[in-house]
């Protein structure tokens, strides 16, 4: 019965912190983005704060999160003395990227005042968009994450004020990554919302990537939601570096509908965070669609990872493939459930799923489960999941070549983890992160106060 | 060199080897052969370390350090090493990778400087010559793939880059054709030297028709119960095992 009054209560209290701060939350903001609030308020009282029993985050319980936070929300930018761009040069050699700074959730005018971007691509403050683009925004916006489907969605829909809209015109290619940078920032516990939004046009072409990082000790909620539209025969890339330190939970969204012959590639690599709740969904919306989507995480200590994904073949000829990889220490935990969803009329669809885990500890423990629901006879599916050690076989063979137990281990780990970063396409990308997993699996990344990107100098 | 006293090991709970004395001195070569089961490869798996053979009783001293005091690695490095009969395959730990950790790892052991990649690749490209293995195996994942053959060779690579001073061959020749028996063993005999010794493991009598033995051993229920010369392994061919395990009954 507590657990059920306890529920009530955050529930209730964050209702009231929404409430009470509804003027200043939809300030400046056009009526049709504050009139998704309350359906949202709604669909979070109705759905309450995820937990054990609901079967979409049974491996993720938040319900203690919410119930010992009393975090300051961030409603308005805060403004820092310091120029961030000074204390985050994250300006790797060879790897030239688009900056974009995001600091507790707000786009950072004044550290994006000096990038400039290809003509016609718009790279600005959603909110600004909002005011400044209000039709593209608006067909889209809160279209392919639905706050009656996922509390999380419903949350970051309620609270939503600011984030990235990303527009990148039909036919354009995008030389350099686009690189957003999300830095939590604060002097007390906070909770922050960020929302973006990006738009690829047909047959457009870029490579976009979110860092997530923490610059203070201080703790964090980060609800994250991210809704992508990519168009026709566009080939898009996204690559995620979760590396927050371990009083952060990360509660992410990514909703993804691909038109017709688009390519996706998704690569989700955890380092470092408390919490970790990555929720992906694709909706494949167009014939010869293909999505390749990978992630790995690393943790230890008491570290939680749960990615859950939902690949929706709607469309006949689609392909989707999935790579999951974690590495388990310590007494850290990890999730992964993989819902893939072939419609009646998705025929010649092709589907795969693995997730493979390594267990370096008795007191690790992994949940792995695949979710098949497919409604028609003409598809190609396979799933398999793994949950084992390191191999001693293999770990002896290195061992009487002369290379240490420490160091053998480390070797046949990277190997296993090198499977999915083998599929990072941008290769001065990929060696930079092969760096740093190397580095995180020897524990020298500890610490996130600078960017993780900056780790290998 | 190497000094074997007494010594009785165990797999699974089950007593394999019951009182093996064995010497083996700088320049030679010994083969140790015996019918299945007889306890050659617990023999070899015990001389490089692995934790799966328990040894219940007796001595090895290699270059008169007791060699349970010491990891496999550490063997390794003391310049022992073990071409096994099944190389595992391990994927994503590429050849490039592994060998150079491995060289260096030596060098450090003895004080010497670590390679660069450069001297690495040209040390790697003579090797590879020498024992004739192609080119494109060491461009690929440890043993990923490899057959049975190409497994083999690069057992022998792998001896050619890390110059060991005793050589274990367990069963190097089953499952190899002629051809590639004939580059293993000429492998094996290129880098026969003086300062160096091999043990040859082996089933049958084929593998000593490239490498001549100083010595051959028949092991027989955990126990050396023949040593002699090469005329020995002769006579096995000849006479099949039956003989001994009557002389042993």
């Amino acid at each position: 019965m507590a657990e059920v009054l306890e529920k009530i209560t955050a529930v209730k209290r964050i209702s009231e912190i929404y409430d009470t701060n509804l003027a200043t939350i939809g300030e400046g903001l056009p009526g049709w983005v504050n009139q998704t609030r309350q359906p949202a308020l709604q669909a979070f009282q109705r759905m309450g704060i995820p937990g054990f029993r609901t079967e979409n985050y049974k491996y993720t319980d938040l319900t203690r999160l919410f119930d010992n936070e009393n975090f300051r929300r961030s409603f308005k930018p805060d403004d820092f003395e310091v120029n961030l761009n000074e204390v985050f040069s994250c300006d790797v050699p060879e790897f030239d990227t688009h900056l974009i700074l995001v600091v507790n959730g707000w786009y950072d005018e004044a550290g994006n005042r000096n990038t400039s971007f290809p003509e016609g691509v718009i790279v600005k403050s959603l909110r600004k968009a909002m005011v400044e683009n209000t039709e593209l925004i608006e067909k889209y916006y809160g279209k392919l994450a639905q706050s009656k489907e996922d509390p999380l969605t419903a949350m970051n829909t309620l609270f939503a004020q600011d984030g990235v809209f990303i527009y990148i015109p039909d036919n354009t290619h995008l030389a350099k990554p686009l690189q957003l940078i999300n830095i939590l920032r604060s002097e007390d516990d906070l909770y922050v919302t960020q929302r973006n939004l990006v738009i690829a046009g047909k047959n457009s072409q870029a490579r976009i990537m979110f860092c997530d990082h923490t610059l203070m000790p201080q703790q964090y909620i980060n609800n994250n939601l991210t809704e992508i539209e990519i168009g026709e025969d566009a080939v898009i890339d996204l690559y995620s570096i979760q590396n927050q330190h371990n009083k952060t939970a990360s509660l992410s969204g990514l909703y993804i509908r691909q038109a017709g012959g688009s390519q996706l590639v998704t690569n989700a690599i955890t380092l470092h965070g408390g919490i970790i709740r990555n929720n992906l969904r694709v909706l494949l919306d167009g014939e010869h669609a293909s999505a390749k989507i990978c992630g790995l995480a690393l943790s230890d200590k008491n570290q939680h990872v749960d990615n859950y994904t939902n690949i929706e073949h709607i469309r006949p000829n689609c392909q989707s493939d999935q790579l999951y990889k974690n590495i388990l220490d310590d007494s850290s935990t990890g999730g992964f459930t993989g819902r893939i969803h072939v419609l009646p009329h998705a025929v010649k669809t092709a589907a795969y799923q693995r997730n493979n885990n390594v267990l370096l500890t008795n007191a690790a423990k992994m949940n792995t489960k695949p979710q098949l629901v497919i409604d028609n006879d003409d598809v190609k599916c396979s799933h398999g999941a793994t949950v084992g050690r390191i191999n001693d076989e293999a770990l002896f063979y290195l061992q009487a070549r002369g290379i240490n137990e420490k160091e053998a281990r480390l070797m046949l780990m990277f190997a296993f983890a090198h499977e999915v970063l083998a599929e990072i396409k941008i290769e001065k990308l990929r060696d930079v992160i092969d760096k740093l997993v190397n580095k995180r699996l020897r524990g020298e990344v500890s610490k996130c106060h600078s960017c993780a990107m900056d780790c290998i100098r | 060199m190497l000094v074997i006293k007494d010594l009785y090991a165990k797999v699974e709970g089950k007593d394999i080897l019951k009182g093996i004395n064995l010497t083996v001195n700088a320049g030679e070569v010994h083969a140790i052969m015996g019918p299945n089961g007889s306890g050659k490869s617990t023999l070899a798996n015990v001389l490089a370390g692995n934790t799966n053979f328990e040894v219940t009783h007796g001595t090895i001293t290699f270059n008169g350090k007791n060699i349970f005091d010491m990891s496999p690695d550490v063997r390794a490095k003391e310049g022992l090493f073990l071409s096994f009969q099944y190389p595992v395959e391990i994927p994503g730990v590429s050849m490039v990778n592994f060998l150079k950790t491995a060289v260096n790892e030596h060098r450090k052991y003895r004080n010497e400087k670590e390679l660069s990649a450069g001297d690495f690749l040209k040390l790697m490209r003579e090797k590879k010559a020498m024992v004739q293995i192609d080119s494109q195996l060491t461009n690929r994942s440890v043993n990923e793939g490899f057959s049975g053959g190409e497994k083999k060779k690069n057992e022998i690579f792998q001896m050619a880059m890390l110059e060991p001073k005793l050589a274990i061959l367990d069963e190097t020749d089953s499952g190899l054709d002629i051809d590639a028996l004939r580059i293993v063993s000429n492998g094996v005999n290129m880098l026969k030297s003086p300062y160096n010794a091999t043990i040859l493991v082996t089933h049958y009598q084929r593998l000593l028709d490239y490498i001549v033995p100083d010595f051959v051993h028949v092991l027989y229920e955990g126990r050396i119960v023949k040593s002699a010369g090469k005329e020995l392994a002769f006579e096995l061919e000849e006479k099949g095992y039956d003989w001994i395990k009557k002389e042993q009954e």
